[in-house]
């Protein structure tokens, strides 16, 4: 009686040996997958997904790797990725440098999914959102250096809406315009025309996924003039008038800066009867002087560029 | 039991090639098929079949979803088009009714590899090796769900060696061939039948959707067995045979009910008695089997 107690301890001890063991090598290869899991969801900035993607996040949790999108577009523009690229293993994406998205009018790519990883409300191709463009490099863009290249605007399915130019003057030749490319977010829907179609050794606009793209106002934010146009006048009543800090016997016009004021003004603006000599402003030792914008003195008067 | 003889030997004699090699070559054939029409389109142009096997397409009309994958992606929160769920449904009812376990015999493509590790381990005599349990895949089942809802991705498809062997063959294979020889290595040198047998998730999933499934490998001529061992030798979950062809004295059923038995057919080739075959679950009463041994008798 006694020793068939013992060896139903000793193999209830077993089984729980067993038990934690496994629990133990489970949890570590869990722990494996689930960092490198994490790590996989970084997309690396030249990867775009296909139209009809949702967020990074959404999209690996949606898509079952079948590469049906790949076999269904008609551009073969579509990959699937390898374990050694940098994506996660299996989701289809494309390079828009070498094969951008030609927009297809009837997005087959989006219709074969059968998941909803391409989501299927995406109907009208113009509002899909793989990217968005990016003139990442101002120094190399020919239009920038104030010649007539215009070709990612040309290529553009969205000319004038998803690019524009704008125009400003050359400084440099004193006499040209420059045609500035500029892309819109709420019209590029990232199909990177322009980034293939880019003219220079390394192309100077780039499409990158939006969460690299796009910047982000913080929520509380508002627009002052968006608000007054909403309300249809100011939110403040009365408009207050703004006021200048000003030296004594000075006087401060829009458009023309300070002079002389007409007469001696007395209060907080009457500190001191002339411009303040650079010299005697000089700033405290380690503090710096002559900074553009002004020195410290402006740097302290209400109207100083902050 | 002759020592000399390989596994099967006794049963080539007995029945001739064929008959001992029948369902190993109608499954290779069928493996290879699937294969082959999902490399059609890619090498040939022929596309009678689009995607992998996670999803797939054929003919434009017949869809064929993963529910492994599925269900993952569900975990995650995604919910399906139609047409997957469509797909979810065909491939669910078909294994219900022939094994869920027959998709890793009769379909993936890792069980050629594995079952050439374990040829090869038999062949060359490597014995022993690290002992893991072979219920340690249910839990990795559960810790892939588990993965995915924590991680709101399909974190196992990362590491997965049957969707990454199916899907390098048809879209390019890049580096994925190492955790395929890395499996093979795993089956040859560290434990006996270690990927299939007590690891694979995917696996473990077929196996639960096969639970009662009525197409089974039943044991109808047991008393004939004459203890060749050949039958558990050549069987990648030996463990399934044992109490339907052993254990009919204490009233067990002569159908291997066990849901990780894959359905290969490969007991039926080997035994030289003909103690297997294939039937139904439903045709499982031990004093039957009993009745018709006192008569044989
Ligand atoms: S919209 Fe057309 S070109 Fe673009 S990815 Fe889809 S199928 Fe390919
Ligand atoms: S068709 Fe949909 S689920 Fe399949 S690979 Fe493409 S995006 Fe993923
Ligand atoms: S990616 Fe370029 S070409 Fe495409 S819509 Fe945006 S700006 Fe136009
Ligand atoms: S194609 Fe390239 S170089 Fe030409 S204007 Fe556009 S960004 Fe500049
Ligand atoms: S156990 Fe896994 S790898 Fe092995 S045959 Fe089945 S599904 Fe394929």
């Amino acid at each position: 009686m006694d020793s068939v107690k013992k060896s139903a301890l000793a193999a209830r001890r077993q089984f729980l040996l067993d038990a934690a063991r496994m629990a133990g090598g489970v949890g570590v290869l869990g722990l494996g997958v689930g960092l490198y899991a994490k790590q996989a969801k970084a997309l690396p900035a030249a990867a775009i997904r296909p139209p009809g993607a949702g967020t990074e996040q959404d999209f690996l949790g949606a898509c079952i790797r079948c590469g049906m999108c790949v076999r269904d577009c008609p551009y073969n523009i579509l990959f699937l990725a390898k374990p050694e690229q940098p994506i996660a293993t299996g989701t289809p994406f494309f390079v828009a440098r070498t094969g951008p998205c030609e927009m297809c009018e009837d997005i087959p790519c989006v219709k074969a999914c059968p998941t909803g990883a391409l989501d299927h409300k995406l109907t009208d191709i113009n509002n899909s959102r793989m990217g968005l463009a990016v003139l990442v490099d101002k120094e190399t863009c020919l239009n920038f250096l104030g010649l007539r290249c215009d070709v990612c605007y040309r290529v553009c399915p969205l000319i004038d809406k998803a690019i524009t130019l704008e125009l400003r003057h050359n400084e440099r030749t004193g006499a040209h315009t420059i045609f500035e490319p500029v892309v819109h977010s709420d019209q590029c829907t990232g199909c990177g025309k322009c980034e293939a179609a880019c003219v220079t050794e390394v192309a100077a606009i780039k499409v990158y996924p939006i969460k690299l793209a796009k910047g982000e106002l913080s929520q509380h934010y508002r627009l002052g003039w968006e608000e007054k146009r909403k309300a249809g006048g100011s939110l403040v009543e009365p408009e207050v008038e703004h006021r200048y800090n000003l030296p004594e016997g000075m006087k401060y016009e829009h458009g023309k800066g300070l002079s002389a004021a007409d007469t001696p003004s007395t209060g907080v603006d009457s500190l001191q009867a002339t411009l303040p000599d650079p010299g005697k402003n000089a700033a405290p030792a380690g503090m710096p002087r002559n900074i553009p914008g002004g020195g410290l003195g402006n740097r302290m008067s209400d109207d100083a560029p902050r | 039991m002759n020592e000399t003889l390989r596994i099967g030997q006794e049963a080539v004699e007995a029945k001739g090639w064929w008959l001992a090699h029948k369902w190993l070559v109608l499954r290779r054939l069928t493996q290879l098929g699937i294969l082959a029409v999902f490399l059609a389109g890619p090498w040939l142009g022929i596309w009678i079949v689009k995607g992998n096997l996670n999803y797939s397409l054929t003919l434009d009309v017949l869809p064929l979803s993963d529910p492994f994958i599925m269900l993952q992606s569900l975990v995650t929160g995604h919910v399906p088009e139609k047409l997957g769920l469509i797909g979810v449904a065909i491939v669910v009812g078909f294994y219900l009714l022939v094994g869920g376990r027959a998709y890793c015999s009769w379909v993936c493509p890792v069980n050629l590899v594995t079952d050439a590790a374990a040829w090869l381990r038999e062949r060359i005599g490597i014995k022993g090796g690290a002992h893991v349990s072979r219920s340690v895949r249910y839990w990795i089942l559960a810790l892939t769900l588990l993965l995915a809802g924590i991680t709101g991705t399909l974190a196992w498809e990362l590491v997965n060696p049957v969707s990454m062997l199916h899907r390098g063959l048809i879209f390019g294979i890049g580096t994925a061939w190492t955790v395929v020889l890395a499996v093979f290595l795993l089956d040859l040198f560290v434990m006996n039948r270690g990927w299939c047998g007590r690891l694979c998730p995917v696996g473990a999933f077929y196996g639960l959707i096969g639970k009662l499934s009525p197409v089974r490998v039943s044991a109808v001529k047991r008393e004939a067995c004459n203890d060749c061992m050949d039958c558990f030798a050549v069987c990648p979950e030996p463990l399934v045979i044992k109490a339907p062809l052993k254990d009919a004295g204490k009233g067990v059923g002569p159908v291997i009910l066990a849901s990780e038995c894959t359905n290969c057919g490969r007991c039926i080739d080997v035994c030289s008695k003909d103690v297997f075959v294939f039937g139904s679950r439903f045709n499982n009463a031990a004093s039957m089997a009993g009745v018709a041994q006192a008569i044989s008798k």
